[in-house]
């Protein structure tokens, strides 16, 4: 018997009037399993748990949790990396509306992604062929078409929270700058014009939080910080 | 694009741009102050007095204020949007913060061309 003592947030706005810790037992037979394993075990003796999950293997990015305290996917992280003296405190990603136990309403946070207009823009005539791009245009786009959304980065960041509904966020930027930095898309200019305003992008301080959690390992602050510059060489 | 009127310039490219200089002048007049004063330990009123009467001194000290002012409309505009949800407190916050740095903004000026 190897016993990890598992303190997760429990809240069903149908039957409770307020949000709770509950504390689980999980016998992990001495494996470092994965977050995610350890919450199907907490199922089994709690059938009304609640959690997203689906792909397993950190691609969908529907798990992220809050995981003693720092944001992430459950299904790629072992229990070494968070467990604290045989303890594990598992919470929502915090910030966003919670709709039961560890689910949360990401409205929000879509919301800001569309306004980014994630999707190439282009007014010139489509030629015959794709659009094409040379190897170097192409290799600027890297570290930014990787984020799957899991929103552990938006959601570690205090502009976020206070400000989700006018500051863009780190997720939402990223890709605002994927698409900046694409040699296809010619709709810089308006891009840049929604950016402008002290919220959207200018509400972040720089903390880093967004990339100390990012389970793909990508980088927000950077793009962020070329979106500035794109800005003040545009209004210079 | 997020509407906004009272932020220093309306624009949060303006802002950043702002902050950064302002920051730079403050750090530049902070240095050279501190500096002046190890170098001249044994400072009396005329000393002092003399240093402000040149007119470089108060071009230097009018920008340190000036920047002061935007510096300080600018950080405390973000402080009040991210702290203050509720609108009456947060318009009444800015518009105190605002009139408070006016006042000092005048009364630098003042002592500055008034001695």
């Amino acid at each position: 018997m190897s016993n990890l003592q598992v303190s997760i947030y429990r809240y069903n706005p149908e039957t409770d009037s307020a949000p709770y810790m509950q504390e689980f037992q999980v016998d992990t037979k001495g494996r470092d399993l994965m977050v995610l394993d350890v919450l199907h075990l907490m199922k089994e003796q709690d059938s009304g748990l609640a959690f997203r999950r689906s792909c397993r293997e950190g691609v969908c990015g529907s798990d992220g949790m809050n995981m003693n305290g720092r944001n992430g996917l459950a299904c790629i992280t072992p229990l070494s990396d968070v467990v604290k003296g045989g303890k594990l405190t598992l919470r929502p990603l915090p910030g966003l509306p919670v709709i039961r136990d560890l689910v949360v309403d990401m409205a929000i946070f879509y919301k800001q992604y569309e306004r980014i207009e994630p999707y190439l823009q282009n007014d010139t005539p489509a030629p015959a062929i794709e659009r094409l791009q040379s190897p170097e245009d192409r290799d600027k786009l890297d570290g930014l078409y990787e984020c799957i959304l899991c929103a552990c980065c938006s959601t570690s960041c205090p502009s976020f929270w206070w400000n989700p509904d006018k500051f863009v966020g780190p997720a939402g930027l990223l890709q605002s700058y994927r698409f900046l930095a694409d040699s296809r898309d010619n709709a810089t200019r308006e891009r840049l014009t929604d950016l402008e305003d002290p919220f959207s992008v200018f509400r972040c301080r720089g903390i880093m939080n967004c990339v100390a959690v990012c389970p793909k390992g990508l980088n927000p602050t950077r793009a962020i910080g070329k979106i500035r510059e794109m800005l003040l060489a545009d209004a210079t | 694009m997020v509407t906004n009127i009272t932020s220093f310039g309306r624009s949060g490219l303006s802002d950043w741009l702002m902050q950064r200089v302002s920051a730079v002048i403050l750090a530049l007049y902070t240095l050279f102050i501190v500096g002046y004063l190890l170098f001249n330990p044994g400072l009396d009123y005329y000393t002092w007095s003399g240093l402000f009467s040149q007119i470089w001194m108060r071009i230097f000290s009018l920008l340190a204020f000036i920047s002061l002012a935007a510096h300080a409309w600018i950080g405390l505009w973000t402080v009040t949007t991210d702290y203050l949800k509720s609108t009456r407190l947060r318009v009444a916050a800015q518009a105190l913060i605002i009139l408070a740095i006016f006042v000092y903004l005048v009364w630098g000026i003042q002592i500055l061309w008034g001695a």
